[in-house]
């Protein structure tokens, strides 16, 4: 798939090395959708979903799972035949398999980010979020991309006929299970059982201030192009992954639920704002 | 000539394509029109991927016209007509002298030349076919580009055997359609007679009535000599005929263990998360079989069967491990858990719900099991098979109740809590349900109208319409009698409402006329299932040749009295004059009522020949003032007499 998508134009980088919810959160997804530059990209990403974990217990559901993150920015004009085509890339004929497009929306309310677009099923299976990105930061694209999300797991326990992601050959005689089986079971323990409520609410205000010290410190800064954007943006995923870990430990009540995501989108925003004016 | 439009576009939600085609086939209907041009639309279908309009009739152009432009009277002089000559863009040996009635003025005849059928539709065009309105559109290219719902990929146009020359969208205009993702060539030359078959050879199916077909024959195929039964499913069907282009239905199976699991939580898995038809067997209960449909001609190696099978293990799986999770903790233990569940921010959470509705449901005269289940009813919010299956909110609460011992009647009052979900379904059959039901209904408009959010418009974000039709609906069918407005609170604009959804509910979901509805109201509406009754008397008799007449005459009777601002007065029979007045009281007193409304209305009915030749024979306005006021005192009580099924002087009369 990763040569498949070099073929066509894309960089291929490796995975971010922060804790994310999703492809989408890493830089090379969520700043450079941003502006007037075109850009074409793929990459592998774990994805951490604190909520999703499931002590390994669970054939389907897991909390990190491998995205293939893909943003065409512009989106070409035969975007779907070119994505049908990384499927027959990996050995699914579509002559023999059933494929659908689904509505399905994609919105990131800690983003401000929202697209439209499908889930895109395979004989019954979502393997794919297809997404129109139109807004990022709260900020409207000059460019719509197109973001591709496979969901690494499912494709390859298709691929290979499995019942449960835990019985994926990874590599020969290797399972899923014996690489990723540990990390599932005890993340589980850690993010719903473990993890310190007190501790990550001062971790998720620390990395709060940082971001907010770094925006307000843009306006004075002389030399704008040296201003780390990256690094105030860096403090944003933080927050984020304090958020979903203080979901899923039950301490935010539906009530706190709206301002705890508004203040994380307040520095989403912040930070989205000051990567346009810098690339200006 | 005939006009083929097809509009390619990338996969559009199926939900949204048959509303945008009616706009597309109307606004191209209205387009001709406007433009003085004949002909109509013959067809417009669609799939997924393809909004179609075919026409016929279109001539090649319009016709050429004359338009008539006045100028100033003759008699304002040369130099008047000579401004209007340069105002016009003419000169003044262009216009002429024409008498009118009211005298000559100086007139241009403009002729038109008419413009070409062609050149008109490229104008158009690119406007109708952006004007479509879409829930949620978007754009594709830099911001501020077109907008619609999916990107448009391929724009289809012929006039005749001419293509047509617009671009809308950054896409031009050809003679070309595309196929079958998988199944069909990208690019296929057309032409208008050609354009249907050459879609089905390369499997499209363009018309949805031919797309059903295949699925229901499909269906009816895959089932054929074995025991099992289709859960038909209308909804479904139209998701799937609108989700393809070449729909092929296939019978998958799964293991017969899950039947263990409800029979609710397995089709809502197969239909809302799958898109599967469920399967029944003789005897009625579930099939350990799906129906799915693809969007390809055929499965023949069972991949697309066995790929289904194994998705749909999996969300079983699921399902039995929400359940078997959720059975840790008992509905009751999950009560005080509803204060950190939101019912609306303006509202507060489902605890408070949850007591406001319990006192609710103790003074409709809910028992013991009613108000057990009022305090459980919300319990399941707090589920992951809730939280996973939101649809099946209350369902699952009723299910858990009976595995957790709960009595049957608590169990059945939470299961059917939320009925009737439209005025397509039915009420609650058991009474605790019932009362649930119009509690839990109650609370939520009476609470939003108490904080102000009473729908405005055609805005009605939280269904209060719907839950107050559903009230209504549960009051008449479920035979509850408590008049309604003492269960609204006081509040003036919610009775105001009630009113509205009343009316509603018995002309467009009962079917009554609308005269019908106001005389029965303005006898009462206390009580709704009364309320009911008496209409299914008034449509019963209304046809009788009685009928009608004596309600012109009980309208003349209230004018009367309204005219002699009579309100109350004593009557005595010794004044009465014999002939037809005593008749007429005669008539009145032996009448007998009380022998259920249809009987009591005909037998009112039968007063008419004695009403009509009082009002022929008697002059109510009589001169002598005690006989007057007797006349009136008599038409007065025989009016009251009979209007309590109905105020007949609100039936129209032909």
């Amino acid at each position: 798939m990763k040569k498949y998508w070099s073929d066509r134009g894309c960089i291929i980088t490796e995975p971010y090395d922060l804790e994310v919810g999703a492809g989408t959160m890493c830089p090379e997804t969520f700043l450079r959708v941003l502006g007037p530059k075109p850009y074409r990209v793929a990459y592998v990403q774990p994805s951490r979903r604190p909520a999703d974990g499931r002590y390994g217990e669970n054939p389907n559901r897991l909390y990190k799972h491998q995205q293939l993150q893909v943003i065409l920015k512009p989106t070409p004009a035969d975007v779907i035949d070119q994505y049908l085509g990384s499927l027959e890339a990996i050995g699914i004929d579509l002559t023999k398999h059933d494929i659908k497009f689904e509505e399905d929306n994609w919105e990131s309310p800690t983003l401000g980010a929202w697209g439209v677009g499908w889930q895109v099923m395979l004989d019954g299976l979502e393997i794919t979020q297809f997404t129109y990105f139109q807004q990022c930061g709260g900020i409207d694209l000059e460019l719509c991309p197109a973001e591709l999300t496979y969901g690494l797991e499912r494709l390859a326990a298709f691929l290979q006929g499995v019942e449960s992601v835990y019985e994926i050959e990874w590599t020969k005689d290797v399972k899923y299970a014996a690489v990723r089986l540990t990390d599932e079971l005890q993340m589980s323990v850690y993010n719903f059982e473990m993890a310190d409520v007190p501790t990550l609410w001062e971790l998720f205000g620390l990395h709060e201030k940082e971001c907010q010290r770094l925006i307000d410190a843009w306006p004075k800064y002389e030399e704008k192009h040296r201003f780390p954007v990256l690094g105030a943006y860096e403090q944003v995923l933080k927050c984020s992954n304090l958020f979903n870990l203080l979901d899923s430990r039950g301490a935010i009540s539906v009530t706190e639920r709206v301002g705890v995501i508004g203040r994380v989108r307040k520095l989403a925003v912040g930070t989205a704002q000051l990567w346009v004016e810098q690339q200006q | 000539m005939n006009f083929l439009l097809e509009i390619g576009v990338e996969e559009i939600p199926d939900w949204m394509i048959v509303p945008a085609l009616v706009h597309l086939r109307d606004g191209f209907a209205n387009l001709l029109a406007t433009n003085r041009l004949k002909g109509q639309v013959h067809w417009a279908d669609a799939t997924c991927r393809r909004l179609v309009i075919m026409a016929e009739g279109l001539p090649t152009g319009q016709k050429d016209s004359i338009e008539i432009l006045n100028g100033p009277p003759k008699s304002a002089g040369e130099g008047a007509a000579q401004g209007f000559a340069r105002k016009s863009g003419i000169t003044f040996e262009d216009l002429e002298v024409t008498s009118t009635p009211k005298g000559e003025y100086y007139t241009y005849r403009r002729k038109l030349v008419g413009r070409p059928t062609l050149e008109i539709l490229d104008e158009a065009l690119p406007g109708l076919i952006l004007g479509i309105p879409w829930p949620k559109t978007m754009y594709w290219s830099d911001k501020g580009s077109s907008r619609f719902i999916r990107p448009i990929r391929w724009v289809t146009a012929i006039l005749g055997a001419t293509t047509l020359r617009f671009n809308v969208a950054g896409v031009d205009a050809t003679n070309t359609t595309s196929g079958h993702r998988r199944f069909g060539k990208p690019s296929i030359r057309v032409a208008i007679k050609h354009y249907e078959i050459k879609l089905r050879d390369n499997h499209v199916l363009v018309h949805a009535a031919d797309r059903r077909k295949k699925i229901e024959d499909g269906i009816a195929a895959l089932l054929e000599g074995k025991d099992l039964t289709l859960k038909a499913d209308e909804k479904l069907l139209d998701t799937l005929t609108y989700l393809t282009e070449w729909p092929t239905p296939i019978l998958g199976s799964f293991d017969p263990s899950y039947l263990t699991l409800p029979e609710e939580v397995l089709v809502t898995v197969m239909r809302h998360h799958q898109k599967y038809f469920s399967v029944s067997k003789p005897d009625g209960t579930l099939a350990p079989h799906f129906i799915a449909v693809m969007n390809i001609p055929s499965d023949p190696d069972g991949f697309v069967v066995a790929g289904n099978e194994r998705v749909l293990r999996a969300r079983f799986n699921d399902a039995r491990f929400f359940w078997d999770a959720d059975q840790k903790r008992k509905l009751e233990d999950r009560v005080e858990s509803l204060a950190s569940v939101t019912f609306h921010a303006k509202l507060g959470n489902y605890l408070e719900k949850t007591h406001r509705v319990w006192k609710l449901v103790e003074q409709l005269g809910g028992d013991e099991h009613a108000q057990r289940a009022a305090l459980l009813a919300k319990c399941d919010l707090t589920t992951d098979m809730v939280k996973e299956f939101t649809d099946l909110q209350g369902i699952v609460g009723g299910l858990y109740a009976r595995a957790q011992g709960e009595s049957a009647y608590t169990a059945e009052a939470i299961y059917e809590h939320y009925k009737p979900l439209n005025m397509e379904d039915s009420v609650p059959s058991s009474h605790g349900g019932l009362i649930l039901s119009l509690a839990d209904k109650l609370d939520t408009l009476r609470e939003c109208f108490r904080v102000g959010m009473a729908p405005k418009g055609s805005s009605d974000p939280f269904a209060l319409r719907r839950a107050a039709q559903g009230v209504v609906k549960v009051l008449v069918e479920g035979n509850i009698t408590t008049p309604l407005n003492t269960l609204l609170g006081g509040d003036a604009a919610l009775e105001e409402f009630f009113a509205d959804r009343i009316r509603y509910y018995f002309r467009e979901i009962r079917g009554y006329k609308y005269d019908e509805v106001n005389a029965v109201l303005a006898a009462g509406k206390d009580s709704l299932p009364d309320v009911a009754e008496r209409l299914a008397a008034i449509q019963a008799v209304r046809p009788t040749p009685d009928f009608e007449p004596l309600a012109a005459s009980f309208k003349r009777i209230r004018n009367i009295l309204e005219q002699a601002s009579f309100t109350a007065g004593t009557f005595d029979p010794a004044l009465l004059e014999d002939g037809p007045e005593r008749d007429l009281y005669q008539a009145a007193s032996a009448l007998q009522l009380g022998a259920g409304y249809t009987t009591d209305l005909e037998r009112i009915a039968s007063l008419r020949p004695a009403v009509d030749l009082f009002f022929d024979k008697v002059l109510v306005n009589a001169p002598d003032a005690n006989v007057r006021m007797n006349r009136l005192a008599l038409l007065y009580s025989i009016l009251t007499r009979s209007s309590a099924i109905a105020d007949f002087s609100e039936i129209v009369t032909s």
